[in-house]
């Protein structure tokens, strides 16, 4: 389980988070929605210890994240993956080399016959070809980057997954692709997971339950049809400030479909 | 009235910048010192920087060796004709085997390699690991429970320790020897005489301070650097802030280097 309590953070005067609190019970998908800006991607990272909060309490797996020391939380970051939102792939390591760095058993990771099935196995997972291993990131398209991130985060078999926006600056296509695969990973591998997203229509899809980060808080919290029958000023007009991206990205799909043809 | 509080607030604003450069010094001398103890923890891992530290010295190393030995070489070349010009008339001939040795050994070889690799190694170090930084590459690295010390830095590190002074001792050998031949077609000096002057005052404290010069340097080019990169903030912007700043700090610590060591070996 993860528990955020009372979590304070602030970047020289700007406050970004003033009092979260949130709770991911083990093997629900939670999503973490908001606005871009608003501290979703800072939450996230003090979930794996990557920042720390200024005040408050950060608790996986009842470990208190800020007080552990350097090998605890090593240990701890080995059964949390971690899919970055623009892949954050090694340029001068082949995707298998990216793959088998997320394989966190150090017994494991030394047997290059185990992490060559295992990078098999990850790339089958995120539905990418088995000749995709011996590539550079710089010759995949950005829908593979992140297929590859997805790899590389759960090689290592973790209990939890970190998704930070894991479908920004995709086409809607490629968006539906990864939706599924959070999907997919949630039901094959029993994981844990949070996804940090902005994309109401894909975290409605995925999560059991969705967070609303609004104005430095925790706004609201449920299930998607809860949030959807939520009254609240700042639900509505995230939620309607969706339907306008949604409309203008439905009409661009469309428009592009009409030059095509 | 007015110009008091001008003043005042002159005066409150010079205090500002003070405090704000004061604790900005401050979190860099802490910031490098943590780094600086991760670094000598992290030499415990050898199994996992110790392939990548020969994987950058032999790109490093190699990568350098031409434009190291062309500079060793004008700069051989140059102090011949400097030596010749001041000498000549004045002074035996076999001086400016003297002054061509001990120059390149004792100054020019060790400083002019470390500026080069200042902004040869330096920059580049600082680009690489700014651009992982800012590219989460280096966070991702955090979060797979690895550590970006043993991974990134040390191997850049030790390289730099391996290679640099490897260089400076090249750089030695191609000035002195261009030197040479520049002093034989321009002054007309024997053989005979060059290795005299040479060898009248050469001591071996003057391969070792030459040694010694180039490791503290080789020090210079990479941990700065490296720490640099590593602290990288802002995106593209940050990312050339980084390595321009990298070898602006990296040439002025080994100009400051020069003169502590050079005061401390050789200082009366």
């Amino acid at each position: 389980m993860i528990q955020l309590s009372d979590i304070h953070k602030r970047f020289l005067d700007n406050v970004v988070l003033d009092g979260v609190s949130l709770e991911v019970r083990d093997g629900e998908t939670l999503a973490l929605l908001g606005p871009s800006g608003v501290g979703k991607s800072v939450t996230l990272k003090m979930i794996n210890g990557l920042l720390r909060p200024d005040a408050g309490d950060v608790v996986v797996d009842g470990l208190h994240v800020q007080r552990l020391k350097r090998g605890e939380l090593s240990e701890l970051r080995s059964r949390i993956g971690y899919v970055f939102q623009y892949g954050a792939l090694f340029d001068s390591d082949t995707v298998a080399e990216n793959i088998r760095l997320g394989i966190t058993d150090e017994t494991c990771y030394s047997d290059d016959g185990y992490c060559a099935d295992r990078v098999r196995e990850c790339l089958r997972l995120v539905n990418l070809a088995p000749d995709v291993a011996e590539k550079y990131p710089a010759e995949l398209s950005g829908g593979m980057k992140k297929r590859v991130g997805i790899a590389r985060a759960i090689a290592g078999k973790p209990k939890y997954l970190l998704y930070d926006e894991p479908t920004s600056g995709l086409d809607p296509v490629n968006a539906d692709v990864i939706d599924g695969l959070v999907e997919r990973l949630r039901d094959e591998l029993g994981v844990t997971s949070v996804v940090v997203s902005h994309d109401v229509r894909g975290s409605f899809r995925v999560a059991d339950r969705v967070a609303l980060l609004w104005q430095s808080k925790i706004r609201a919290v449920g299930t998607p049809e809860q949030i959807l029958g939520s009254r609240d000023a700042a639900v509505l007009q995230f939620l309607e400030r969706d339907l306008e991206m949604s409309l203008i990205q439905a009409e661009s799909v469309a428009n592009v479909r009409k030059d095509g043809s | 009235m007015h110009a008091m509080a001008r003043r005042a607030e002159i005066t409150l604003d010079l205090r500002r910048l003070v405090g704000r450069w004061t604790l900005r010094s401050a979190g860099h001398a802490g910031r490098f010192t943590y780094l600086f103890i991760d670094m000598l923890r992290g030499l415990a891992e050898w199994r996992i920087y110790l392939p990548r530290t020969f994987e950058q010295a032999t790109g490093v190393g190699f990568g350098s060796l031409f434009i190291v030995l062309l500079v060793a070489g004008f700069a051989g070349a140059v102090t011949s004709l400097q030596a010749g010009y001041q000498f000549t008339g004045t002074l035996p001939l076999y001086y400016a085997g003297a002054v061509i040795s001990e120059s390149m050994i004792l100054e020019l070889g060790p400083v002019l390699t470390g500026l080069i690799l200042a902004g040869r190694i330096g920059a580049r170090y600082a680009a690489e690991l700014g651009t992982m930084r800012v590219t989460e590459q280096i966070d991702a690295l955090e979060s797979l429970g690895r550590s970006p010390i043993s991974h990134l830095l040390l191997p850049r590190v030790l390289a730099g320790l391996l290679v640099v002074p490897a260089l400076t001792m090249f750089a030695n050998g191609m000035g002195l020897f261009v030197g040479w031949i520049t002093a034989k077609q321009s002054l007309g000096i024997t053989d005979a005489d060059f290795t005299y002057g040479a060898r009248f005052f050469f001591r071996p404290l003057d391969l070792w301070y030459s040694l010694i010069k180039s490791y503290w340097f080789a020090g210079a080019v990479t941990v700065i650097p490296c720490y640099i990169g590593y602290n990288t903030q802002q995106g593209a912007e940050g990312v050339g802030r980084a390595a321009t700043t990298a070898v602006v700090a990296a040439s002025v610590s080994i100009l400051l280097l020069d003169v502590v060591i050079t005061k401390l070996l050789l200082g009366k």
